[in-house]
């Protein structure tokens, strides 16, 4: 295990946060509010723990597979616990375990909060929740990798680690390149919903905050009721842009290089069709609760974009929503968005090769000598990758029960529970019942709320990551 | 550079991983998704799983941008293929590895007729290689700069040579040779010479000169330099063919000694001067009879390490003269260097190294301007030679008044034919080729020599 380097690169995450921390300063200033303070002090106390970590570069910079999964588990782990500082420092949320929560759910891009309203929160703050979610949705190591010249070849763990879905290819043979290429589509994306909702009659500090949210797929609000306030006309844009963001991003990168034909890959369609699928059925399900149907599938084509994208914000409360309706969001939340979107979830590719090795399995006993392989695209997806996704589902269901058991012990009901583990481990949000979209998570225990941060750091990273963090094995030489 | 390597074996690998340090974007294409994951682990290098003969293949792979596509799978054929398809699906230069001697042949034709950049054969590569060492047997290794012009000469100090305990400067003021020492390696350690630093018995030098003047200064050391007259190859293969008709050609008497009775005669037929000796190399009577304790040089060229390695030794405990032995693994190279071989031929390292400096003079046009390269010592050291362009920083000042990076020789200044070997006083031309040696890797430019 090479510490020093680990060590190096947490020191630069530290740096980085330091520079991210501008942004609320900036706000901060513009409206002088007094959380100035906090955010410098906050600022101070990266730049100096990271510049320690940072003053001498290793000279052996060698990183495999377990460097890179202990790497990116550690750096969100420490991004998060400096993230926190100036929400408990401002005395905005002055227990440190739940502005913690709250970071985590800002960088995990869950949106899930503790605070019961944020409209009297300081505008900085706001910014620094909307803006976790933006660096923490692509995902910031893959920033580092874009601006920092790294040596080596090595970084690869580190970005298969940090980025979602089964299998993690690259755009151009370099990963820098490739970094750059994926943040400058996701800047582009974020500026062109900042455009249309401005355009759209919202204000300029709404309109960055809701973009930089629906961009990383967050759903943290900047009003009480979140969306529900603005028109319907902005509503639409951010269906819209939510469903693009949890569209894979090589798909946009084949666009603009014209392969328009592979950019509509088997995982795309099928996504869309289940967004269309799931908009007509709770639509019919629903219809007689909005005045016309056209506000009911406004509404309907809101939520559910808002819950497969694992975005969260939500127009409507869902929960007074028939059980139809409920069960069919409550099985989005588990689909998810695609693979290398910004989105979470076990992710449709993973549900795809599910699906795919189920059949090929029901095949293998009727005719049990036959070779099958399983393909996707027209391409063979590797064994490797079929038993990844297997392992996967396994491990996330033994989180996911283990999680909904301890955080039982705070005695709410099965419903809260059990979507509450589900809003955290696929990064959404809003539950149902206790957590539902009006609700918030401030009455959970502190003990329940480790739980459920580390279900969004697990479910942001999927999984493995955080497991070999706690496997100790990883850290025997 | 943009490039896309087909064939992830040995030769792939490290063509691969050398071209990526150098700075070029690699894609690498193999059937073989371990193969290909092996290398994209460790590099900063994507890969395609497919065949790297099919259009589709080569879509994936970005041959629209590429700006050169290098074959080297198993099979020629497919090397060909590849080339071809690339030609027409990109707009692309192409090296292809030929390695079958009925191809072989019709290189050139294959190469105008194909339109490839480069076609490289390995063996036969080798078999120059080997060629070259055998006319100047007391060297290690010897490449050349400015179309034999110059020479960069390595050989190992023996114990009794008058100039060991010297220091550098002392042996040009004292030998009044215009030869420039330019690394000296030591326990598996190696650095560029200084004027300070002390020869050592055993040590390995390389040395820079003309090669009139590499003679004079081997005789003023006392250093026996005798051609050879007559070599013994033990292995028939592909390389024996070539090296054989090379060595024929400058009046070298060959004994090739083969266990494959077919072999034998194949090779009588092919090449009716050798004298082609049926039997198995390993019976030590066998060499012994056949005179392996006369022979002017011995050449092991069979097609397992081991029994390369194990002859070398034996040989050089019964004969004086000149050993070489192939060797096909690269991944135990320093573990051979510390044998004590003598000479020791890569076949995998010349094929790469000989496209590495294929591409670095490719990249001439596109900013930097390397003639040509050799790596004198394995990721440490590199001599290149340069042609310097008008207004360069380097031009019409002393070479003593000019600051260099640490560990930065210039080796040698070639102008109107003539070989200037260097020293403070010197200025340096526009027009001029002069050789760098430095530990710097990948020099694009003369300039980058400067602090």
């Amino acid at each position: 295990m090479n510490y020093r380097m680990i060590k190096y690169i947490l020191g630069w995450i530290l740096v980085f946060e330091a520079f991210f921390l501008i942004i609320p300063g900036i706000t901060a200033v513009v409206y002088g509010e007094k959380a100035l303070v906090s955010i410098l002090i906050t600022i101070a106390v990266c730049l100096v723990t990271g510049g320690l970590l940072i003053i001498k570069k290793p000279s052996n910079t060698e990183l495999y597979s377990r460097e890179g999964f202990v790497i990116v588990s550690l750096s969100w782990i420490v991004l998060s616990l400096f993230g926190a500082l100036p929400f408990t420092l401002s005395g905005v949320i002055p227990r440190y375990i739940d502005a913690l929560f709250e970071t985590v759910s800002g960088f995990t891009t869950t949106g899930a909060s503790i605070l019961p309203e944020v409209e009297s929160l300081p505008k900085s703050l706001i910014m620094w929740r909307s803006f976790t979610h933006w660096v923490g949705g692509m995902g910031v190591l893959v920033f580092l990798m874009a601006f920092l010249p790294l040596s080596g070849g090595q970084n690869i763990h580190i970005m298969k680690a940090e980025s979602p879905g089964p299998s993690v290819s690259k755009l151009v043979p370099r990963v820098r390149t490739t970094a750059l290429i994926l943040y400058s589509i996701y800047f582009v994306l974020t500026f062109l919903q900042f455009l249309f909702l401005l355009f759209g009659g919202m204000p300029v500090f709404d309109s960055i905050n809701t973009a930089l949210a629906t961009a990383g797929t967050g759903g943290f609000g900047i009003k009480n009721d979140s969306l529900g306030s603005y028109s319907p006309y902005l509503q639409n844009v951010t269906t819209v842009f939510m469903l693009l963001f949890s569209i894979n991003f090589t798909s946009y990168y084949l666009i603009i290089t014209k392969k328009i034909k592979e950019a509509f890959n088997r995982e795309v369609r099928t996504f869309l069709i289940i967004v269309a699928a799931s908009i007509g059925i709770i639509t019919f399900n629903v219809h007689d609760m909005f005045g016309t149907v056209g506000e009911a599938l406004r509404h309907v084509s809101f939520s559910v974009a808002s819950i497969i994208s694992t975005t969260g914000f939500s127009t409507a409360d869902f929960d007074l929503w028939p059980e139809l309706s409920r069960t069919i969001l409550v099985l989005l939340m588990f689909i998810g968005a695609c693979a290398g979107s910004t989105g979470g979830g076990i992710k449709v590719s993973r549900i795809i090769i599910l699906f795919k090795s189920l059949s090929k399995e029901l095949q293998m006993m009727i005719h049990p000598k036959q070779i099958k392989k399983i393909t996707m695209d027209s391409k063979t997806v590797e064994h490797e990758t079929v038993r990844a996704v297997n392992s996967f589902i396994v491990c996330y269901i033994l989180i996911f029960v283990l999680s909904v058991m301890a955080i039982s012990v705070d005695n709410h009901d099965l419903i809260t529970n059990f979507t509450a583990v589900a809003a955290a481990i696929n990064n959404i949000g809003p539950g149902l019942a206790m957590v539902g979209p009006t609700q918030n998570f401030a009455f959970f225990s502190p003990i329940s709320k480790t739980v459920l941060i580390f279900d969004m750091l697990a479910g942001r990273l999927e999984l493995f990551p955080m497991l070999l963090l706690l496997n100790r094995a990883t850290w025997k030489k | 550079m943009n490039i896309i390597v087909v064939g992830c074996g040995k030769v792939g690998q490290t063509l691969a991983v050398q071209l990526n340090n150098d700075g070029n974007n690699i894609t690498v294409i193999d059937l073989n998704a371990d193969k290909v994951s092996e290398v994209t682990d460790r590099h900063d290098i994507m890969g395609v799983v497919g065949n790297g003969a099919t259009h589709t293949v080569q879509q994936e792979a970005g041959i629209k941008n590429a700006d050169l596509l290098i074959a080297v799978t198993s099979s020629d054929e497919l090397n060909l293929l590849c080339c071809l398809i690339a030609k027409m699906a990109g707009n692309c230069q192409t090296i292809a590895r030929v390695r079958s001697p009925q191809y072989s042949s019709e290189a050139q034709f294959l190469k105008d007729e194909l339109g490839l950049a480069m076609i490289i054969n390995p063996e036969y590569a080798s078999a120059a290689e080997i060629a070259r060492i055998l006319r100047f047997p007391s060297a290690i290794k010897i490449d050349t700069f400015a179309k034999g012009q110059v020479e960069l000469l390595k050989f190992r100090l023996p114990e009794d040579s008058p100039i060991v305990g010297m220091a550098v400067k002392d042996i040009m003021m004292k030998l009044k040779c215009d030869v420039l020492i330019c690394t000296i390696e030591r326990d598996g350690e190696a650095y560029i010479a200084k004027g300070d630093s002390v020869f050592r018995e055993r040590d390995i030098i390389s040395l820079v000169a003309s090669p009139k003047k590499a003679n004079d200064f081997f005789n003023k050391i006392k250093y026996k330099t005798r051609s050879v007259r007559d070599v013994m190859i033990v292995g028939g293969g592909e390389i024996t063919h070539y090296l054989a008709d090379i060595l024929l050609k400058s009046d070298i008497a060959v004994k090739v000694i083969e266990k494959d009775k077919e072999k034998c005669e194949e090779m009588c037929v092919s090449l009716p001067d050798v004298t082609v000796i049926h039997g198995d190399a390993v019976d030590q009577g066998v060499l012994m009879e056949e005179g392996l304790d006369k022979a002017g040089a011995f050449v092991a060229l069979t097609n397992l390490d081991e029994e390369n390695i194990l002859l070398s030794l034996f040989a050089k405990n019964k004969n004086k003269g000149k050993l070489i032995a192939k060797i096909n693994r690269i991944e135990f190279d320093d573990v051979v260097s510390q044998l004590d071989l003598d000479t020791v031929i890569y076949p995998r390292h010349l094929t790469s190294e000989s496209i590495v400096r294929y591409v670095r003079a490719m990249k001439n046009t596109i900013g930097s301007n390397v003639e040509t390269l050799y790596i004198v010592i394995k990721d440490k050291v590199e001599a290149s030679e340069f042609i310097v362009r008008e207004n360069c920083a380097i031009t019409g000042v002393p070479l003593g008044e000019l600051k260099f990076k640490d560990n930065v020789l210039v080796a040698a200044i070639l102008r109107d034919r003539k070989v200037i070997i260097p020293h403070g006083g010197d200025i340096i031309r526009p027009g001029d080729a002069v050789v760098i040696v430095s530990e710097i890797m990948a020099l694009h430019d003369i300039t980058d020599v400067l602090r």
